[in-house]
This record gives structure tokens, sequence and C-alpha cells, in this order.
């Protein structure tokens, strides 16, 4: 689709669009619509956007396959090191009251906004990863005769 | 009156009862994942449509002074429908991918004729 | 820091967390060496041991203690999850984590010989992703959780189903992915329609809030909706198609591996919704869904183990008996008894053994011959003594021959239904025992009484490493059949547990 103007100029402009609105999305879950995986799914359809204009090749120099397999197992540690840490800083699994100093009360709103903002980072890494990660899985297959 | 009130499910009914015929009776491998999806779909509906409280409004809490007069829906149906959907996406990659090495071993993508072919190499 | 009392969310995030680093370690695009598949086993079989002892400590504790209470995130049920570990849930922890660590033991060789070495840490990463879905279904509270954690087995059991060197292992797993995917769907809907009359997820609220509903349409569909998708997952007759094939044409370790544990844990959930959520009262009285299960049962256990007398390949008869197996599970449900419910758990913790080592010992004759095909299989008694001894150890205790496992769990099965005066149904069990005899019988008369084949060379013993896991679960085998106050006594506290309306 590289030859074709309109399509080109148009997602060259669009694609910085999409990526910030899915950063945008990502860090907006807790006032509107939003949250990881709705992030992931806006950032990996902005990375397909442009590999169906520019190619596959440029696409995996730019971001490539490895590293976006390690992606997906990074969100998750992610995930689960912010459980684990709760743990071992004397709360249940995923308490995220424990994770930031308790100022007073046995609700800590500080310690709930910073859990899930990094439960929700973990959340939004693994599924960009994974779906950018089944896209080169489908389209890099060659059809064979 | 029955059918505007709850239009809802019966929406819910017609595409379960769509996605499920067309799972059991399409012999085709990718219209039966494409079945499978319609049918999830309709659960997602059947979920969301519970969620929904008559009068009641985003649940976000609303800045200011409300007095404990505004009337939220219930967000836990949406989160489920959340997990629910990526379930979905993942099960709906995994037999397209599956789909995709039926068809480089067997040549088809038909179910009879991938039924066929096993049934000759007996075991 | 006290790491005991956060036992239940360990028992299923560490495996949790070992799943991704294993599949960390196949991260690059070059060719990867052994070096890479063995650290992903060690891995895998590291975190198998330490979760069996895991699930053995919350044993102990609910013995001693009585029920276990975990609250994730710190919010107090049912706003938050809760891990709720009893008597029942104990047992099947203990049988996954003692199935997955004996097998993943066992794993190393068969996986290396059938895996392409590139693929290994990603096996091992889907291995471990199916042990933390069945260990998380076993312990949550929560009837949604049981719903996620119930996929999350799925899913990766479909991949590891896949991986078979055979081609129609894809097309097993595909057939696998779609009927697993409606009863999962299924028991979606139930669980919404429940949480529509009630307004909450826990299981145990749930229990509390659904008498009040429970004369409703709503409700009735709801636990109609549920148990036929657990039955499918439970691969119940007539929903069972997809069983033969997936155990057939799976990688060894991963037929070992499912065979023992993927429908004991489905028809925990089974358990866990008819009798704790719905409640006995309305299960079986108002519902009296038993007469539905009776006659399905009775068929499943017949049928099931005809078929398997006429199959060639032994994995295949194994499945088909496994079928029959799953028939006498749901047999001592619908006998709608203390004892018919102790039968029922009984023959869950037994069968894993049971099948568990038989899928074992054809995983060594596969590793030698490279074939579980019958006629493959001819005169392997004399040069693969050990292997065919574990065999016909395990198929005596499959047919149920005192001193056995498998007799404990007939026995209890023949006394509960005596004590309904069912007798038909004591003799179903007998004509089905015989049949077991028979299939079994062409195995062993294979191995020992007809010549080697022709083109086939003589080969080896099975390596060790691979024998004594097998021999291990051959000892649990006996073990059980002679000193059986832990199953049974769980069992038996079990079962008064969830017909007595515990919680």
């Amino acid at each position: 689709m590289k030859r074709n103007p309109i399509v080109r100029e148009i997602g060259d402009f669009m694609l910085p669009a999409i990526l910030m609105f899915a950063l945008y999305v990502q860090f907006h879950g807790d006032y509107s619509p939003g949250g990881g995986f709705q992030a992931g799914v806006i950032f990996a359809a902005g990375i397909i956007v442009y590999s169906l204009i520019h190619g596959l090749e440029r696409t995996q120099r730019i971001l490539p396959p490895a590293a976006v397999r390690a992606g997906a197992s990074i969100g998750l540690l992610v995930y689960a090191g912010v459980g684990f840490a709760c743990l071992f800083l004397g709360g249940r699994f995923l308490d995220y009251n424990a994770l930031l100093p308790h100022p007073e009360g046995p609700n800590n709103p500080h310690g709930q906004e910073l859990g899930i903002f990094l439960v929700e980072l973990g959340v939004g890494i693994t599924v960009a990863a994974v779906m950018i990660t089944i896209f080169y899985a489908f389209a890099g297959r060659r059809d064979d005769p | 009156m029955i059918v505007e009130n709850l239009f809802n499910y019966w929406i819910v009914i017609v595409l379960m009862m769509t996605g499920f015929y067309t799972v059991v009776s399409r012999g085709n491998l990718i219209k039966k994942i494409v079945g499978l999806n319609i049918f999830q779909t309709s659960v997602f509906v059947l979920f969301i449509s519970m969620g929904k409280i008559i009068g009641g409004t985003a649940p976000i809490l609303v800045q200011g002074d409300t007095h404990g007069d505004v009337v939220y829906s219930n967000p836990l149906p949406s989160v489920l429908i959340l997990t629910a959907i990526v379930v979905g996406v993942a099960t709906t990659a995994l037999g397209l991918a599956l789909v995709v090495r039926i068809r480089e071993l067997y040549g088809s993508v038909e179910e009879e004729e991938i039924h066929g072919m096993d049934e000759e190499e007996a075991l | 820091m006290n790491l005991v009392q956060h036992l239940p969310v360990l028992q299923v995030a560490v495996p949790l967390v070992s799943a991704p680093i294993c599949a960390l370690l196949r991260s690059s695009e070059r060719p990867a060496g052994m070096l890479q598949g063995r650290l992903a086993w060690a891995i895998a079989c590291g975190v198998s041991w330490a979760m069996l002892v895991v699930a053995w400590l919350l044993f102990e504790a609910v013995r001693d203690g009585g029920p276990i209470v975990y609250e994730l995130g710190g919010w107090a049920p049912p706003w938050g999850i809760e891990y709720r570990v009893d008597t029942l849930n104990a047992l099947v922890l203990l049988v996954v984590s003692g199935i997955g660590a004996v097998t993943s033991t066992f794993a190393r060789r068969t996986v290396e010989a059938e895996i392409h070495p590139d693929s290994l840490s990603l096996f091992y990463g889907a291995w471990m992703l199916c042990f933390t879905g069945l260990l998380g279904i076993a312990i949550t509270g929560d009837a949604f959780n049981l719903f996620v954690f119930l996929e999350i087995s799925s899913l990766s059991s479909y991949v590891l189903i896949a991986m078979g060197n055979d081609r129609r292992a894809v097309a097993a797993a595909y057939q696998y992915l779609i009927m697993g995917t409606i009863g999962a769907t299924f028991i979606l809907i139930g669980i919404g329609l429940v949480y529509m009359m009630t307004g909450t997820l826990n299981m145990y609220d749930l229990a509390q809030r659904l008498p009040a509903v429970d004369h409703t349409r709503t409700v009735h569909a709801a636990f109609a909706f549920m148990i036929v998708g657990v039955s499918l997952k439970l691969a119940a007759f007539p929903l069972h198609l997809w069983l033969p094939n997936a155990y057939a044409y799976a990688p060894t370790a991963v037929s070992a591996f499912l065979a023992a544990t993927a429908t004991k844990v489905a028809l925990y959930a089974m358990l866990r919704f008819a009798f704790s959520v719905f409640g006995p009262d309305y299960a079986l009285h108002q519902l009296a869904f038993q007469h539905i299960l009776l006659p399905l049962s009775v068929a499943a256990i017949l049928v099931a183990s005809l078929v398997a007398i006429f199959q060639a390949n032994a994995k295949r008869i194994l499945a088909y008996s496994s079928v029959a197996q799953i028939g006498y599970m749901t047999l001592g449900i619908s006998l709608a008894s203390v004892g018919g419910v102790t039968a029922t758990i009984v023959h869950l913790f037994n069968h894993a053994i049971i099948k568990g080592s038989l899928f074992l010992a054809l995983g060594c004759v596969m590793y030698r011959v490279g074939s579980v095909r019958l006629d493959r299989m001819a005169g392997l008694g004399r040069e693969m003594p050990w292997t065919m001894a574990a065999f016909v150890v395990g198929g005596l205790s499959l047919v149920g021959i005192p001193l056995t496992a498998g007799f404990i769990s007939k026995w209890y099965l023949v006394l509960a239904a005596v004590e309904r005066g069912w007798w038909p149904v004591v003799a179903v069990i007998v004509v089905a025992s015989l049949m077991a005899a028979i299939y079994v019988w062409r195995v062993i008369e294979t191995a020992y009484l007809k010549p080697r084949p022709g083109d086939r060379d003589p080969v080896a013993e099975a390596p060790a490493a691979m024998l004594v896991p097998t021999w291990i679960l051959l000892a649990a085998n006996l073990y059980f059949g002679i000193d059986t106050s832990i199953p049974v006594g769980a069992a038996a506290h079990a079962a008064r547990q969830l017909l007595g309306g515990g919680p």
C-alpha cells in the first residue's frame, strides 16, 4: 500500500495520534473508560496500520519480534511483581494499601493509585506485545504452493 | 411491550442461537470460529444489558457535592465482560493459528475432508 | 514476614510467575540449544514439586484447623475475591500438584524427543500456565475467578495438545478448542444469570442468597447451563467426543498430565457448583438432576468400555477407559447420598493416580518403540520388563483387583449403590469391570504372549529417569489400596460437608 498516496499520507498522519491516544487511554483508566487492555489494543492497532502501509520488514526493524515477545512476558511479570511486592511489604497479595507508607486510616488512596497504575501498565504492555506478536506470526507466514 | 422492554435480551437470544447453529452445522473450520465469536458476543451483550440501571449514569464518581443523589450503573458486569472479551480474543487467535496449521498439514479446511483423510490413515 | 499465611495465594501465584520466565528464555530468534530447554524443564519441575509441598501443607492445615480463607487484595468478601480451602479443595490440590510434580519429572526425555528444541521453553511455559489454571480452579471461592482460571487452563491445554508429533494432534486440539470454548461460555452464561438474580459472585455468598430466588426460571436456566458447561469439560457422555483424539495424539507427558488432572478438576467444579453454590436441596430434590445424570453415567460406563475393547491404539484404549471412569464418578453423584459422593471423591483421587501411572508406562513404551499401536507393542514384556510390569499393576488397579486403589473406589461405589438398594447399578459396575479386564488383557496379552513383529528391532528398557516417576505413581496406587485413611477420610468428610449444606 506504499504506492497509494492517500492511504500512505493519512496513515503517516494518523499514526502518532493513534499512539498518543493509546497512552491517553492507558493512563486515564480511572477517570474515563480505558485501562490496560483497551490501550494495548489501540497501540497494537496503530503498529499494524503502519505495517500494512509500509511493509512487515520495516516494522520488524523498528519493533524486533524478539523484543515484542519478551515484552509479553515482562508485562505479566510486572503485574505479578506488584502482587508479590504487596506481599513482602506486609499486606495480602495485591493489597495496594501496603505499597506506600500509611497516612491515616485503613485505606491508603495513594497506595491504591500507585498499585492500579503499575498493574494497568503491566496489562497494557502485555496486551500490546501479544497483539503485535499475533500479527507478526500470521503475517510472517509464507503461503506454501 | 415485551419486545420493547426486553429488546436487548431478544437480541441476545437471536445471536446466541445463530452463533451456536453456525458452530454446529458448518463444516468449514473458519466458519466455526466465526460462529463461536458470535456466540460469545451474545453473552457479552447479556452481561452488559444486566449492568445498566434505568436512569443510571456512567459508573464514574461525579465531581462536586451530590448529596448522594446520583444513581450509578453497575460497573462490575462491564469489567467481567472485559475479561471475557480478552478470553474470546485469545481463543479466536489460537483457533485461527490451529486452522493455519491444519491447512498446511492437511491441505484443506473442510471438516469432512480432514475426517476422511484421518479415517484412511487408520490410527 | 510469615510466608505460611500466604500459602493459598502462593499455590497459584508461583506457577503463574514461572510461566513467563520459561517463555522469556525463548525470546530471541536464534536457534535454541539444549540448555534453554533443560533450564525451562528445571524451572517447571522445581516449581511443581514446590507446589506439591504447598498443597500438602494446606491439606494438613485444613485437616487440623478447618477451612482456610484468604482475601485477595485485602478486600473482604463478598466484594473481594477470596480463596477458600476446605477438605474437598485441599484433596483436589494435592492430586493436581502431585500429578504435576511426577509427570514434569518424567517429562524431560519424552519432551526432548518429541518436540523441536526451539519450542521447548514455550512448551514448559504453556505447561506451567495449565498447572496454574488447574490449581486456581481448585482453590478459588469466586465463581467468575473460576471461569477465568478454567479458560487459562483450557487455552494452554489446547496449545499443549497441538504440539504433538502427529498431524492429527492439531485437528484434535481444534475440536477440543471448539467444544471446550462452548462449554466455558455456557458456564459464563450460568454465572451471569446467577449474578443477575443475586448480585454477588462469591460462592459462599451465592449459597446464602440463592435459596430466596431459586424458584425462578432464571436460576433453573443458570443451573442447566452450568451443569452442561461443566459436563463438556468433564467429558461426560455424550459430550466426550473431544477426549479420545486429544489424549491419544498429544505429546506423551501432556497426555499423562491432562488425563490425570483436567477432567478431575472439572468434576470438582461440578461438585462445587451443584452442591456448594446451588445447594444439595435444590440440586437433588427440587431439580433432581440425578435422574438425568444416572442414565448418562450408565451409558458412559457401558458404551465407552465397549468401544475401548475394539481399539487398536493403546492410548485410545486408555482414553475411552477414562470416559468410562468419569462415568463412574458421575454415577456416584447421581446416587444422591453421602456414600455416593464419597465414592465419587475417592475415585477422583484414585483414578488420577491410576491413569497417570498407565499413561506414564505407555510413555516409556512410546519413547523406546516410537509407537503405541498394539501390533507394534507385541513382545515388549520381555524387552521392557519393568515398564510392562508397571502397566500390569496399573491395569489390575483399573479393573479393581483387591489391594489396589481401583478396588477401593469400586468398593465404595458398590457400597453406596447397595445402600440405596439399586442392584442394577451394581450389576453395571461388575459388567464394566469385566469389560475393563478384557481391554487390559488385550494389551497384556500382546506384550507378553505375542512374538516381536519382524520389522521392529529389539529395544532396551526405559531409562531410570522415566521409570522412577512411573513406579512412584504405582507405589502410590498400591499404598492407597491398602492404607485408605487419607483419601477416604478426606472424601467422607468432604462429602458430608457438601451434602450437609456446610460452607
